[in-house]
């Protein structure tokens, strides 16, 4: 009995960790091509866009979770595909990220000078190329930060998850399934251990400024 | 014999944001020479140099280099480098890196890369600050690192969009030598942008001035200021009475009353004319001896000159002379034949050249106005 | 040429529209059909039958939201007048338990609240009565405001680091005390941040089921456990579910409206003086 709770928080860690990465890749993916492209439209439509693009961040979450399983029992009756399940897991987990991606990122290309990407074209670089000699890098910071929060939220994520898992197991929906009876200490532990791993990434994310700020002072030597 | 233009924009027009922006515009510069645009903020000379560099394609019209049709040439394959008004340097990027990534694109091997960088560096005397990023360069290091970064791939034609705006008066007199000098060096096509006219008259080998999208003149810095064109250009370049006149016969011009010679020809029988006369050319002399007389309104000390206002039948006329006057006093003015210039009359007649509402303050605010 | 990555946003819009906007489609859809996909306004009306509960929710989550701002506000305040280097510390220590999973926060409540539970034990050990909160609107509260304090602190605090040191600088020269500096100055420039705040903590707690059914027992049911009950509980009825969905947006959309225009209409008054 015991082994076998251990086997399912093992495996609720693993879906979970896996989900983590996969969203938060393709959130930051999206959310960074989203955010370029967004950049060059005149600004009611930018404005529209991001807009709808927001509304998961301002609906209630219960919403936002019920919607998606709305949606994924409506694609898979009529289309046979997207069973409630680790996809759809990962798939909603990416939709909830990709505004925090490019809120993370808009304000940076709104910074960079539109002069740089010109420089790099007037040294020779293809448009193309000059995005990823120049622009990139400039926005770099913002990505990073982007692609950390939507770990770090997707990581905790427990009620758009509880509405769109079917019978996957991740771990927030086993905690929560545990409350009744008791919370086993495996889950106290691994949640303890994945409190520092976020912990860690906020202080990463919050520290990358004040290093940039004293990279100066190292490049001296 | 005429050799090809480097440059030729042929009927070249452009709208941006739904503005005209420019419109038939014509224009040949020579291989070799320093080339200003110089105008009031959105003349149309930024822009113009930005369809040279390749950032904006014209609407119509064609953009020629050494007789190619460049125009749908993108900005990366021209042989054309860029000094931006900010500089534009990767911030991402340390000073040996910059200047390297033209080369590095260019997939030049290493050891040139090294060589070249390093010799141009030196030149620069930032050597020592090959490894520092950009933001910790001072204000004049970071525009001489922008100058080598576009140099050091050998351009034919380098543009500068008003590349010492930033800088400060002193910083800006030593930048002007410098860049002359790297252009006499080099032998390479310079094409500077600026509002600044003393820094376009110190520099430049031609001077095209620019007013609402069109060529007001071209010429060496000399005949702009001394022949211009129009009361545009004459008002632009320096300071400048200009008042209405009428061209009695060839060298023979009537004004404020009097008929003056002057050296200019050309012109119908009575033609009417803007007559320039620039406040430096002006004499004083006593009431009794000038052709002209008025009475003082104001007297400002400038340092080299005294700035003074003279009312003469309503027209107010500015003086630049080392003499002081006293406000209230009647005073002669005398004029010889070459200080008056004679010019047709054109759309900007009327605008310019009277100093009847003139203060220092209302010229402040005129300027930042037309920013 | 220079505007062809405008083009990116196709797909994105296209993104956005499947996963965003059918979605709520789809909730507004269900909420006017029955089970035959044929239109009605059963739902809606079958909705009002829970008006206590919509009312209980409402009452509970103001009364979160209004104890959050009173806690928050001074505690910004006072994070914002702290040295630089210990302000990022506090501001750190403010987040970190929502660091902790949310499920697992509350449940430590649970324990602490229950009536065996920490509290009642530390009671007991100093012959002190026992106290009944595990299972009452006051322990919903109370997890309401510990979960979600942070949310009111952080933008409130955000706006206060960021007002001008020289207008308050100028507000004492015009001859405010400390009092008029706040009442005139600080508090009208940080409203920003309080209607942020506010919304970050009144939709949330206006939503939770997992606060209530942890602190609440079965007896305080939220709008939260009403919808959750037609989508994965035993009463298994999407259609009720969307209904009771949508109202709650439309709840959400007029407080925050409400919000915006009293500080929208406060920034245009500022702007006419």
């Amino acid at each position: 009995m015991e082994l076998f709770r251990d086997i399912q928080v093992l495996k609720a860690l693993f879906n979970t960790v896996m989900i983590s990465v996969t969203a938060s890749i393709l959130a930051t993916i999206i959310g960074t091509l989203a955010a370029v492209g967004l950049r060059k439209l005149r600004s009611s439509l930018k404005k529209a866009i991001l807009t709808v693009t927001n509304l998961p961040m301002v609906n209630p979450e219960i919403v936002t979770g019920v919607s998606l399983m709305l949606t994924f029992i409506s694609i898979y009756n009529t289309l046979g595909v997207l069973k409630l399940g680790m996809a759809t897991l990962t798939l909603s987990h990416t939709i909830f990220c990709v505004p925090y991606v490019i809120l993370s990122i808009l304000p940076k290309l709104e910074q960079l000078n539109p002069s740089l990407y010109e420089a790099a074209q007037d040294l020779g670089c293809a448009p193309v190329k000059a995005f990823f000699r120049v622009v990139l890098p400039d926005i770099m910071p913002g990505i990073l930060t982007g692609m950390i929060m939507a770990f770090t939220l997707s990581l905790d994520d427990f009620i758009i998850s509880y509405f769109t898992s079917g019978t996957v197991m991740t771990l927030p929906i086993s905690i929560y399934s545990m409350t009744r009876k008791g919370v086993s200490p495996e889950i106290n532990a691994l949640s303890a251990l994945l409190f520092l791993v976020v912990l860690v990434l906020l202080l990463i994310i919050n520290l990358r400024q004040s290093v940039r700020e004293n990279a100066d002072v190292v490049n001296l030597r | 014999m005429r050799e090809t233009p480097i440059i030729s924009l042929r009927n070249v027009a452009i709208s941006l944001g739904g503005q005209r922006i420019l419109e038939n515009f014509n224009l040949d510069i020579k291989d070799g020479e320093f080339v200003t645009f110089l105008g009031p903020s959105g003349c149309g000379k930024t822009t113009t140099l930005r369809i040279i560099a390749g950032f904006e394609r014209p609407d119509s019209g064609e953009v020629l280099f050494k007789g190619r049709n460049i125009t749908k040439l993108p900005a990366h394959k021209r042989e054309i480098n860029t000094i931006f008004q900010n500089y534009a340097l990767f911030p991402h990027l340390n000073v040996y890196e910059n200047v390297a990534f033209g080369l590095r694109i260019a997939k030049y091997k290493e050891e040139i890369v090294e060589r070249e960088v390093n010799h141009i560096l030196s030149l620069v005397s930032l050597s020592d600050f090959a490894l520092r990023r950009i933001d910790s360069l001072s204000g004049g290091q970071q525009q001489r690192v922008a100058i080598v970064r576009a140099l050091v791939n050998r351009p034919k034609v380098l543009l500068l969009d008003e590349p010492l705006g930033a800088l400060d008066l002193k910083l800006r007199k030593d930048m002007q030598a410098e860049l002359k000098n790297i252009q006499k060096q080099t032998g390479i096509t310079f094409i500077f942008v600026t509002h600044d006219q003393e820094e376009a008259l110190s520099m430049s080998d031609t001077v095209v001035v620019m007013d609402g999208g069109k060529i007001q003149q071209i010429g060496t810095p000399l005949d702009i200021y001394n022949e211009p064109r129009n009361a545009f250009v004459a008002d632009f370049i320096g300071e400048s009475n200009i008042i209405d006149g009428i061209m009695i016969e060839d060298c023979l011009v009537e004004f404020a009353g009097e008929k003056f010679r002057c050296i200019d020809s050309g012109f119908a029988r009575n033609e009417a004319v803007d007559v320039v006369i620039r406040p430096e050319d002006i004499k004083l002399t006593s009431k009794e001896n000038g052709r002209i007389s008025g009475m003082v309104t104001s007297v400002t000390f400038k340092g080299v000159h005294y700035e003074i206002i003279v009312d003469v039948n309503n027209f107010k006329w500015m003086i630049q002379s080392t003499q002081v006057q006293t406000p209230g006093e009647e005073i002669g003015l005398i004029l010889e034949p070459d200080d008056i210039h004679i010019m047709k009359k054109s759309e900007h007649s009327g605008e310019y050249g009277d100093y009847s509402a003139f203060s220092d303050e209302m010229y402040e605010i005129y300027e930042e106005n037309n920013k | 040429m220079k505007s062809k990555s405008k083009w990116i946003t196709v797909p994105f819009a296209v993104w956005v529209i499947i996963f965003t906007v059918v979605p709520l489609v789809l909730i507004l859809f269900f909420a006017f059909t029955n089970e035959d996909k044929i239109f009605t306004i059963n739902n809606i009306t079958h909705v009002g039958k829970y008006s206590s509960v919509f009312v209980n929710s409402l009452l509970l989550s103001a009364v979160a939201t209004a104890i959050c701002l009173i806690l928050g506000y001074p505690f910004a305040y006072l994070i914002s007048k702290m040295p630089e280097k210990v302000q990022s510390i506090a501001v750190i220590l403010v987040m970190l338990p929502m660091l902790m999973n949310f499920l697992l926060r509350t449940y430590a409540w649970m324990t602490i609240l229950e009536n065996n539970g920490i509290l009642n034990s530390v009671l007991k050990f100093f012959h002190l009565p026992a106290l009944n909160l595990i299972n009452t609107k006051k322990a919903v509260v109370l997890g309401m405001v510990y979960n979600f304090l942070p949310y009111m602190i952080l933008p409130i605090y955000s706006v206060l680091m960021k007002i001008d040191k020289r207008l308050i600088e100028a507000a004492k020269d015009l001859g405010a005390g400390k009092m008029k500096v706040f009442s005139k100055v600080i508090f009208p420039l940080s409203k920003p941040g309080v209607v942020s705040g506010v919304t970050m903590v009144f939709v949330p707690s206006v939503s939770t089921f997992v606060i209530s059914k942890m602190l609440g027992g079965g007896a305080n049911i939220l709008i939260g456990d009403l919808i959750e009950m037609q989508f994965l509980g035993n009463s298994y009825n999407p259609h009720l579910g969307s209904a009771i969905s949508l109202i709650l947006i439309l709840l959400v959309l007029i407080c925050i409206g409400i919000l915006n225009q009293y500080d929208s209409s406060l920034n245009s008054k500022n702007k006419s003086q």
